[in-house]
């Protein structure tokens, strides 16, 4: 399984491998806004949280539809099916690897890219501790969408479609954490929502993902 | 390690292709897999393997003991060679993959990536996987195909060496891979309209059953 979690991230940071794209979507992202909203500072930090969890949701789907569907066109998830690890750890390790080339980065980011939009004090702290909490669930309910439409060319775009209603429970609790947390009041109800499904989407998800899998490689 | 096939149907995208298949693959042979192109050789193999479960009948190995070869060798372009067998042998538990690289012929590209490589390095690279599965049945589905004459005969040797030590391998084939190998024609079990008369079906699994006694 930890060949498995290395050769994915191997794949990623090389040539071609697509690591730093969502990283440079949300920069993308957080630099626009401020053009596009103008430059009144206290618009502007009102709005960051939000913004910021946008971004990264949007910069978490553009990689989605890699964790499956390259190596479903090279045979090699055929052969991985058949190899002794379960289909269940495979989804869970690749979904990790998704993370920790997509999530992870954009987590640490995210701060410092608060910065462009006049993100207040305590903002930073929690807008990095919610995306923390949250992004494992993105890149989990990515797999799981990933999984369903790996059999179908030109498939990003239903997997998109497929994705965004399932992330907008985790998004509604990640943003509203974060814009409590930064205006000073008590975010513990939604970080525990948001934690909650996480918590749910890592524990079940997996099984969901390998019986989609299972059924495409037929 | 044996393999016993018993009254298998298959299906391909929910047509039926091949009916009551059944065979025994014992340990040390070599079975070579005949039918024309399209008559349900792969999706037989695919469901050895496990890919997809069959319409009716059992397989008596376990899908742990079974390695599949399929027409992709899943390798990854942006890896060298050395890196994409040491992930496949780190899959299976495997130590070492100096065997499979002598066996193949791969000695001066190891440090190559794979996707500089032709087609017939990528395919000894894809057929040298199987050496680092440590698993002793090998379902090979058209394993020669742009291999040249050397690399043909560096395949019969893993498969020979492989059979020796009491492997199998059901292969799929169209050439004489120049082994001491036991054929099974998948004809009479077509599932659709053009196989043989029922009455000649009968006789060509009597024979069969002799091959086999």
């Amino acid at each position: 399984m930890i060949a498995l979690l290395v050769r994915d991230m191997r794949l990623a940071v090389r040539a071609g491998g697509g690591f730093g794209l969502g990283l440079a979507f949300f920069l993308i992202v957080s630099t626009l806004v401020p053009f596009g909203v103008g430059p009144e500072a206290a618009i502007l930090s009102r709005i960051a949280p939000g913004i910021l969890w946008v971004g990264a949701l949007l910069a978490c789907l553009l990689s989605l539809d890699r964790i499956f569907q390259l190596d479903f066109e090279d045979g090699s998830l055929d052969l991985l099916a058949t190899a002794p690890i379960p289909m269940e750890g495979t989804v869970a390790i690749k979904a990790l690897a998704h993370w920790l080339v997509t999530g992870l980065p954009l987590t640490l980011a995210a701060p410092g890219f608060g910065a462009l939009m006049n993100l207040q004090s305590p903002g930073h702290y929690w807008i990095f501790i919610t995306l923390l909490i949250g992004t494992p669930a993105l890149s989990m309910i990515g797999a799981f969408g990933a999984a369903l439409t790996v059999g179908l060319k030109r498939g990003g775009l239903l997997l998109s479609l497929l994705v965004l209603p399932l992330y907008i429970p985790t998004l509604i609790f990640g943003a509203e954490a974060a814009t409590r947390g930064t205006a000073g009041l008590s975010a513990v109800t939604p970080l525990l929502m948001m934690a909650g499904i996480t918590a749910g989407s890592v524990a079940l998800l997996p099984f969901a993902a390998a019986a989609a899998l299972r059924i495409n490689l037929r | 390690m044996e393999m016993r096939v018993d009254n298998l149907s298959v299906a391909r995208g929910g047509v039926p292709v091949l009916e009551r298949v059944s065979f025994t693959l014992s340990a040390g042979q070599v079975l070579i897999l005949r039918g024309p192109n399209g008559s349900g050789k792969t999706t037989l193999l695919r469901t050895l393997a496990g890919l997809q479960p069959p319409i009716a009948g059992q397989v008596s190995a376990d899908p742990e003991h079974i390695t599949y070869g399929a027409h992709a060798d899943g390798l990854k372009a942006t890896l060298t060679v050395e890196e994409n067998l040491r992930f496949w042998a780190a899959v299976h538990g495997i130590e070492g993959i100096d065997a499979a690289v002598k066996g193949f012929n791969l000695n001066g590209l190891t440090h190559r990536p794979a996707g500089n490589l032709s087609a017939g390095q990528k395919r000894r690279l894809g057929l040298a996987r199987l050496l680092v599965t440590g698993r002793p049945i090998w379902l090979l589905d058209e394993p020669t195909v742009s291999l040249d004459t050397a690399s043909v005969g560096l395949f019969a040797d893993a498969v020979r060496g492989h059979v020796a030590g009491g492997g199998a391998a059901l292969i799929a084939t169209h050439i004489d891979l120049g082994l001491k190998a036991d054929t099974f024609d998948i004809g009479p079990f077509r599932a659709n309209g053009d196989k043989t008369a029922p009455s000649q079906q009968r006789d060509r699994y009597a024979d069969f059953d002799e091959a086999f006694s």
